[in-house]
């Protein structure tokens, strides 16, 4: 699924943000922490006004044409050569492993080739490209990394997240039972077979818990909805955030409380 | 049926064209990878570890193994009937090993068998009241620990697969690193394949109970190989 | 088919009964876990990528010439002595499999474990006609005394434990209730072990059928399938069309993937390759052999490009034992010869998109499946295409797939075009988005499926795009 070798490019001087709907909605904390870390890093951070979504709903439920429609005039939003990078696997992965098959025979398939190859999950980009060395100024702590389905197997970044907390020397990584295993979101998956995603989530919340995390952190809003929404509603122990917005906390002193299932404010 | 033979392979060709012929700026039609074979051709084992090694694989499923000089096999073959209780044994009539075996043999060993007659007259025989058999082997596969059996007239096919013990005999230079070897190096292809040829890698089992395994299902419960050395 | 074809209908009510019982979430739990654990340790000392990619390699090249192979096949076989038959639907099929019965006076069939001619429904049609059919595989035999299917394609009877198969022979069969498998097994053999001497014919599956030498090869453990091959007088063997390989060498690495795949295996007991009926000077095996190629929508799926990799598959089972639904829900929920991933992907081409739109959002494209497919079928991929077939969803590429729009229906199709025009246009999006920020709290509290398990997820105050707005102003030091 992923690319059998990846290629990074040199740290860039500037690079395309793209937030993703679920990050711009739901968590912009996560968003923000993203272009900080990346200013932090001495890039310049250019965020393309027209934005929106990246197309992942429809084409999922198989409704391409919608997908094309919505995707189409995004493409020309990076017109230079800049890296694209995105704070979610499965957005990530819409675009750098779909996005050229959709506009296959189309005049937008170079454009749309062009995008996918410099499509870079963030995570990935701030370990990889710009070597990122984080100081952890927080409370000792025990964190569980949730890699969604799309960070393992279309973005190929299963290792980067517990990297980057290994560089944090207050935080426990702990590992939870069947790591690997899908946590049930899927997007309308858990609305249309709301029964076995509930097993699903359950499963994962029950495994995080269990490895004996008071936290965890993913790169995906739909993983983190999916598995705090359900943590919260089993007034389980722990808590979730976006691993952005954990690990700009993480470097912050005097670290905030950890956000909560919901999101924002 | 030969219309369905006919609409079948028409409905294939068609559809092979189509494929060809879809959007050419997606379509790679009928793109076919190389087929490199290294992964499952080369090994750089030497004798003693393909030995080693299909001796361990055979051994984690219950296999036998007994290694033996060349000359002296039949010794221990009657020490291993002695000790399984075993009271007759079927063999061949015709292989050499069988004419040494048979030419050795006296009276108070357990009773030799012929597979002489077509199934159909002794089944209930074969099936019932043969307590083992005894064949040869177009030698062994390192890499998983598996006989090579040709059966044929004179070592017929339910001859290794009734009778509840198998004894085969092994020749320690005819193991061989992997299958592709095996059918490569034997000329598989070019001799023509026989009515039947088999892989042998264990006594018979099953794990259709909870995944629990169990050995002797409708093969032979105990496979005994005799390598010759 | 047709039983089948409703089965599938009832797909939800089945999960729900699964997901409820706890015996089936444990068994089911249990055994994809040591399944998995299996595999992964059975390919330690491979390349498992080089692998997978000759093993893909060797099925594209066998799938490019399918027809002129089938041809090769035929010829060959037919030179050798054995007899070769071509059947357009499953019905066929199993008509062939009759008449040769009746043409030999057969009244008991033998059976080694065969998906297709579960797909086939060979057994019903069989009995129908007089004739008794009864299965050999351990697995199979059980899941045929309590006439049931079979919930896995390699491990039929997986969906039951120790004591329930110790119930069902006792009840069955009259055996002792007990634990211990070696006697359960013991009592199987000798059970069965008449059955074999007097049965007329022996039916078989082909696991790879080689063009080159005229050969059928089989893999098994038990040694059910070399004695329902070689003790009755007759043997038909019953396969797909997309079964053939080219030549015998490409038989190497295939067997190595099926066996690590299915069960984590080095090999099975015995590999079984057959070329011809017994020859004149021979003293046992059938005098007659039958191949049957079964069609039954397989030609259909090789119309497409895209579509015809679901041919490659070589039923080794690794997706369902690696799949996070089939694990919770099992085999039999989904009401199909084949469950699971591949059961997803090829059941549609067989039964027709409206008796299986169910199945097809039953998954969340995790993509387990895609990783362990010993021929790297893009399972994930191939689930979306269906998808976008059962809406009709891609004007830019006509659907092929019969039944083809079933599933597009006026409020979804409303629903994502409303979707689409909000996110295409950036300014409407913006606004949107910032309106829904300040009603939040006017969001309902109860979202379907979604709040019987969770809390609702919570809009943020501002979007990022506000934000960054307002950090943007800021630094300039403009109006707000």
């Amino acid at each position: 699924m992923s690319d059998a070798i990846k290629i990074y490019p040199s740290k860039p001087e500037k690079v395309y943000f793209y937030a993703t709907c679920l990050v711009d909605m739901f968590y912009p904390d996560a968003g923000m922490a993203g272009i900080q870390l990346l200013e932090r890093e001495g890039i310049e951070v250019i965020f393309p006004e027209h934005q929106t979504c990246c197309g992942q709903p429809a084409y999922s439920s198989g409704f391409n044409d919608q997908a094309r429609e919505v995707i189409l005039p995004q493409l020309k939003m990076f017109p230079e050569d800049y890296p694209i990078v995105v704070p979610s696997g499965s957005c990530g992965g819409m675009m750098r492993q779909h996005y050229p098959e959709l506009f296959a025979g189309t005049p937008q398939q170079s454009q749309a080739e062009a995008v996918a190859k410099r499509t870079w999950e963030l995570t990935d980009f701030l370990l990889q490209v710009c070597q990122i060395k984080l100081e952890d100024k927080g409370q000792p702590i025990k964190v569980a990394m949730h890699t969604s389905c799309s960070a393992r197997r279309e973005m190929g970044v299963a290792e980067v997240g517990p990297k980057l907390l290994g560089q944090l020397d207050q935080v426990e990584l702990v590992e939870q039972a069947r790591p690997a295993e899908c946590c049930g979101f899927g997007g309308t998956f858990a609305v249309r077979h709301a029964e076995i995603s509930g097993a699903m989530v359950q499963d994962k919340a029950e495994a995080i818990r269990d490895a004996g995390a008071e936290h965890f952190v993913t790169t995906d809003c739909g993983c983190l909805m999916n598995i705090a929404g359900y943590a919260e509603k089993q007034k389980m122990p722990m808590q979730g955030q976006h691993i952005l917005s954990f690990l700009w906390e993480r470097l912050q002193a005097e670290g905030k409380a950890p956000e909560n299932a919901g999101g924002g404010q | 049926m030969s219309q369905a033979r006919q609409n079948i392979l028409d409905r294939l060709r068609e559809g092979r064209q189509a494929v060809g012929a879809q959007s050419p700026a997606r379509s790679k039609g009928f793109q076919v990878p190389v087929s490199d074979f290294t992964v499952v051709r080369e090994r750089s084992w030497t004798a003693a570890e393909k030995l080693d090694l299909f001796q361990q694989k055979i051994e984690s499923v219950h296999g036998e193994v007994h290694r033996v000089p060349a000359d002296g096999w039949i010794p221990e073959l009657i020490r291993l009937l002695a000790e399984k209780k075993i009271s007759n044994l079927l063999l061949s009539d015709r292989k050499q090993s069988a004419l040494e075996l048979r030419d050795q043999w006296h009276a108070d060993l357990p009773q030799l068998l012929s597979y002489q007659r077509p199934i159909e007259d002794w089944k209930s025989e074969l099936f019932n009241q043969v307590d083992a058999s005894l064949t040869t082997s177009r030698g062994a596969i390192a890499e998983t620990g598996s006989l090579i059996l040709w059966p044929d007239a004179d070592e017929p096919r339910l001859m290794s697969l009734v009778p509840p013990v198998h004894f085969v005999l092994l020749h320690a230079d005819q193991i061989y690193s992997t299958f592709y070897q095996a059918m490569s190096e034997q000329g598989w292809v070019a001799q023509g394949m026989p009515t039947n040829a088999l892989l042998i890698s264990g006594p018979s089992k099953t794990a259709d109970i909870e995944q629990t395994l169990a050995y002797g299902v409708h093969g032979p419960a105990e496979l005994v190989v005799l390598v010759l050395e | 088919m047709s039983s089948q074809a409703e089965a599938v209908q009832e797909f939800h009510p089945r999960v729900h009964d699964a997901l409820e019982n706890p015996q089936i979430r444990s068994n089911f739990r249990k055994a994809m876990d040591g399944l998995m654990t299996k595999r992964s340790a059975a390919f330690d000392d491979w390349d498992l990528e080089a692998l997978r990619d000759l093993g893909a390699a060797v099925r594209l090249r066998a799938l490019s010439r399918l027809p002129e192979l089938l041809e090769e096949l035929e010829a060959n076989l037919q030179k050798q002595g054995v007899k070769v038959h071509w059947a357009e639907t499953g019905d066929q099929a199993c008509e062939i499999v009759r008449d040769i019965c009746h043409a030999r006076a057969a009244k008991k069939v033998i059976k080694g474990k065969s998906m297709v001619s579960e797909e086939m429904e060979l057994n019903h049609y069989l009995e129908e006609a007089g004739i008794e059919a009864l299965e050999s595989d351990l697995g199979e035999y059980l899941v045929q005394l309590a006439e049931e299917t079979p919930s896995h394609i390699i491990m039929p009877a997986i969906h039951k434990n120790t004591d329930e198969i110790s119930e069902l022979m006792h009840a069955k069969t009259g055996t002792n209730r007990s634990k211990d498998v070696d006697y359960l097994t013991a009592s199987a053999r000798q059970q069965l072990r008449e059955k074999f001497m007097q049965a007329d014919v022996g039916v078989s599956g082909v696991n790879f059928a080689v063009a080159e030498t005229g050969t059928l090869c089989l893999v098994e453990n038990e040694g059910n399938g070399r004695l329902t091959t070689t003790t009755p007088s007759c043997h038909i063997a019953v396969t797909g069309i997309e079964k053939v390989v080219e030549k015998l060498e490409d038989v190497t690495p295939l067997l190595a993937l099926l066996t690590r795949s299915a069960t984590g295996q080095h090999i099975t007991t015995y590999f079984n390759m057959i070329s011809s009926p017994r020859k004149a000077e021979e003293k046992d095996g059938p005098e007659e052999v039958h191949l049957v190629l079964v069609d039954s929508g397989r030609s259909k799926i090789y119309q497409d490009e895209e579509l015809l990799d679901t041919l490659r598959c070589i039923r080794c089972g690794a997706c369902m034992n690696h799949c996070p639904v089939y694990t919770r829900v099992g085999g039999h929920a989904y009401g199909t010869t084949y469950p699971g991933p591949i059961g997803k992907i090829l059941m549609p081409h067989l039964l027709g998109l409206e008796k299986t739109q169910d199945l097809l959002s039953a998954s969340t494209l995790c993509g387990a499946c895609g990783e362990v497919c010993p021929v790297k079928i893009p399972i994930p991929k191939l689930l979306q295409r269906l998808r976008k077939e059962a809406v009709d969803g891609d004007s830019l590429r006509p659907s092929v797939v019969a039944g083809h729009g079933i599933k597009r229906r006026k409020l979804e199709l409303l629903a994502w075009k409303g979707w689409a025009l909000m996110h295409a246009r950036p300014g409407l999006y913006r606004f949107s988005t910032r309106w829904m920020a300040r009603l939040r709290g006017l969001m309902p509290g109860k979202l379907g499926g979604w709040t019987d398990y969770r809390t609702p997820p919570r809009l943020a105050g501002k979007t990022l795009q506000q934000q960054l707005q307002e950090r943007q102003q800021q630094k300039t030091g403009g109006q707000s």
